[in-house]
């Protein structure tokens, strides 16, 4: 069972099952049962365990994420947030899944109805896929896939197909406009998203997610700030959230693509939704805060946790703070700045692995101090210099004028 | 690749309608192409109403215009009795309804902030932190008059009831609060780089345009016309009170916003103007009789309400209630150029536009 025995936690359960004599190292109770002749079978119960056990624990994370997003941003808003069901209204999320279930589920008479049911269906599943391959802690992940940079990048651009599918079959032109702003903007943004990413495989040397983590010595936010703003301003865009949230957009669109939605479909994207930010927040904590590494004190878990949970602070922060962009302006942001910022990222990073392959302490904080002049020269340039010149609308602070008397 | 335009119809039930309004938008992708704006979801008939209705009775239904700015309505109609009636008010009662009209002006402008920010997107942060102050006010109202939107406060003459004396270290402590509380919403959305993208150049209203279209309030103001009734025409007692207009220098959206967070500065300096000037005393003369009855003739005094130019024309047979009684109502005529303002623009552009100008649609339509 070759790669898949790299991860402590799947070999742990394996060999409680397995009599492989591999495995006697590992057991703490002799209670293995399955012939090493079918381990295939000890291999499948251990699967489908560890698969409802990661499927089930997003969920409880979409609903704890739905209570702390609701309490922070009632905090945010001088305000007190769910308070009523259960302690400090941890119950909510739970009232609230079981009226969207009991929902009346209308299907409008315009939709396509085949493409109508599996939108939502293709926005929850391939989310789910992304939690195996993020290494928890130092041995606690389920597998370590060669490639998982790149199948990152794939499963999470899934969701704007799904967008576009949910505008289209709806039949409602609130529907359908969101829609069609998804793909053009999720599209865009996966562009910087890419190439921020290739600077932290340049870093790391390898497209393994445990590889990415390894190789930060120094974490990737502070090694290549560039990098990492750019990667955080483009995955907020990937997932629909403020200021980007054009697709759904309350106070134009409705609700954008789900208008036409209700009961356990809307959940379904609603869940989606949440759950993505889960996910994007662990991959962001994996490119660019060092993972589980942290002082060996705490545990490795807990460190991804903390972090974690920060990471989705400051998307929950964004949403508290920040007034949506408009369509063009989101465009022109996409192509005409973080494009060109990723690019520089990528170029100036792979200058220096070609000059100092392997770093050492010192040429590690030189490269850090050359990445940060970079990164704030680049930001002026563009956020001062540039911007007014691309975007068209050519902004100035000002102040108001009084008549006189 | 062929195009086609897309005919939506937004509204009367939508999020940022700002109650009942409709529009029959068409658009070129994200453009707008044409906006044809349809009210009347919100007739109430209160004009024919107020006819069958007492002069003292009819109070109640001006509340019910502009629900967020109810103390203007009353003073604009108390101030048209009171010419068409030749009632003489006392002083402290026009001393209370000027503080309380200009608290109230400052909370009509909390709400069009709150709600235009709200149009752009934000998450509701700004407008709570701006209905918190707002909900302030409404508490002073309450203890004023035990009303809180529907207020009913003003009579012919003055006001109904003397102002309890909790209520004035309540109002010294709003006006002591409210200036910092306005930096921090300056802090949060003045030099917001994205509220500054998404609102400067944005639907500019031209001067003569506005004039022509007989534009008033800060929209007016915004376009850079020095137009306040307040000083060009004052009634009540404000030509005893110095205050200054803040004028916008482009006209678009931006300066909109501009013109009525500068303006509730200037409101917190004319309530405390109004403190020092006013002096204990009857709020309602006595000879003003329960059943106002004015001779025949006819009145209109106009004010500067928070929206606009808010005037009652009242006409009068001699008998208890106005023979015809008709509202120049500011949202409604301020909301004529909306499609002018807006083609060309983007659909994003078309809420933060309707926002900015500022309508209550219990006015509109009234």
């Amino acid at each position: 069972m070759g790669p898949v025995r790299e991860s402590f936690i799947f070999e742990f359960l394996y060999c409680h099952l397995s009599l492989e004599a591999s495995c006697s190292s590992v057991r703490i109770i002799n209670i293995a049962f399955i012939p090493e002749s079918l381990s295939w079978i000890s291999f499948s119960l251990t699967a489908f365990f560890w698969i409802f056990v990661f499927v089930n624990a997003a969920l409880v994370g979409v609903l704890a994420l739905i209570w702390g997003e609701r309490r922070l941003i009632g905090k945010f808003q001088a305000r007190l947030g769910p308070n009523r069901w259960g302690p400090l209204g941890l119950f909510t999320p739970v009232a609230d899944a079981i009226k969207v279930m009991f929902k009346e589920d209308i299907e409008p008479t315009l939709s396509d109805k085949l493409i109508y049911v599996l939108a939502p269906i293709l926005m929850v599943v391939p989310v789910f896929m992304i939690f195996p391959i993020i290494p928890y802690g130092a041995k606690t992940f389920l597998t370590n896939i060669s490639v998982g940079v790149v199948f990152v990048l794939a499963i999470t651009s899934i969701n704007s197909l799904s967008v576009l599918m949910a505008g289209w079959a709806s039949g409602n032109r609130f529907a359908i406009i969101g829609g069609i702003r998804a793909v053009a903007m999720l599209l865009s943004y996966e562009i910087p998203m890419g190439i921020s990413a290739a600077g932290v495989v340049i870093v790391a040397g390898s497209l393994s997610l445990s590889g990415v983590v390894d190789s930060q010595v120094i974490p990737n936010a502070i090694f290549q700030p560039l990098g990492f703003i750019t990667f955080l301003i483009a995955s907020t865009a990937e997932l629909n959230r403020s200021p980007f949230d054009i697709t759904e957009a309350e106070s134009e669109l409705v609700a954008g693509y789900m208008t036409d939605y209700s009961s356990m479909k809307f959940g379904l994207f609603y869940l989606g939704e949440f759950m993505a930010t889960i996910a994007s927040s662990a991959i962001i904590v994996t490119f660019y805060f060092s993972g589980w590494r942290g002082p060996s004190f705490i545990p490795s878990e807990i460190w991804f946790l903390a972090k974690w949970i920060g990471v989705i602070a400051i998307f929950i922060w964004f949403r508290a703070t920040f007034p949506r962009l408009r369509i063009d302006q989101i465009m022109s942001l996409a192509w005409k700045g973080l494009f060109e910022l990723s690019l520089i990222n990528v170029l100036v990073l792979a200058l220096m692995i070609a000059i100092w392959p392997d770093p050492t302490g010192m040429q590690l904080l030189l490269m850090t101090a050359i990445n940060w002049i970079v990164f704030l020269a680049s930001v002026y340039i563009f956020g001062k210099i540039l911007s007014p010149n691309l975007t068209g609308n050519k902004i100035k602070k000002r102040s108001v004028i009084y008549g006189l008397d | 690749m062929s195009t086609e335009l897309v005919t939506m119809n937004i509204g009367p039930i939508h999020p940022s309608t700002h109650g009942v309004f409709r529009m029959r938008v068409t658009f070129d992708g994200e453009t707008i192409i044409d906006a044809e704006p349809i009210i009347g979801y919100l007739h109430r008939g209160s004009e024919k109403l107020a006819e069958e209705r007492t002069y003292t009775q009819v109070v109640t239904l001006t509340d019910r215009m502009d629900y967020t700015a109810s103390m203007t309505n009353n003073q604009a109609y108390i101030l048209s009795v009171e010419k068409l009636s030749g009632i003489t008010p006392s002083e402290r009662g026009v001393w209370l309804r000027m503080i309380a009209s200009e608290l109230q002006r400052i909370a009509a402008h909390s709400v069009a902030i709150g709600f235009l920010i709200n149009d752009l997107g934000a998450w509701h942060t700004p407008l709570l932190y701006l209905l918190r102050e707002r909900e302030k006010i409404l508490e002073l109202f309450e203890m004023m008059c035990g009303a809180r939107i529907t207020n009913s406060y003003l009579r012919p003459g003055g006001v109904f009831m003397d102002a309890p004396d909790e209520f004035w270290p309540s109002l010294n402590r709003f006006l002591d609060e409210m200036p910092n509380r306005l930096d921090d919403i300056e802090n949060l959305l003045t030099d917001n780089e994205i509220i500054l993208a998404r609102t400067q150049n944005v639907a500019i209203l031209d001067k003569n345009d506005a004039i022509n279209a007989s534009i008033t309030g800060p929209m007016l103001r915004a376009s850079g016309v020095d137009w306040d009734l307040r000083h060009r025409n004052p009634y009540d007692y404000y030509e005893k009170i110095s205050f200054r207009r803040p004028l916008g220098t482009v006209g678009d959206n931006n300066d909109r916003y501009l013109v009525r967070l500068h303006e509730i500065r200037e409101s917190l300096k004319i309530v405390e103007q109004c403190l020092d000037l006013i002096e204990p005393g009857p709020v309602q003369p006595e000879e003003v009789p329960f059943l106002v009855r004015p001779p025949k003739g006819e009145s209109y005094v106009p004010i500067e309400a928070p929206k606009g130019e808010l005037g009652f024309y009242l006409v009068s047979d001699g008998g208890i209630s106005p023979f015809r009684c008709h509202v120049r109502a500011p949202s409604l005529i301020n909301l004529t150029l909306l499609r002018d303002m807006v083609i060309g623009y983007k659909i994003a552009d078309l809420f933060v536009t309707f926002g900015s100008i500022d309508v209550n649609m219990g006015e509109v339509d009234r």
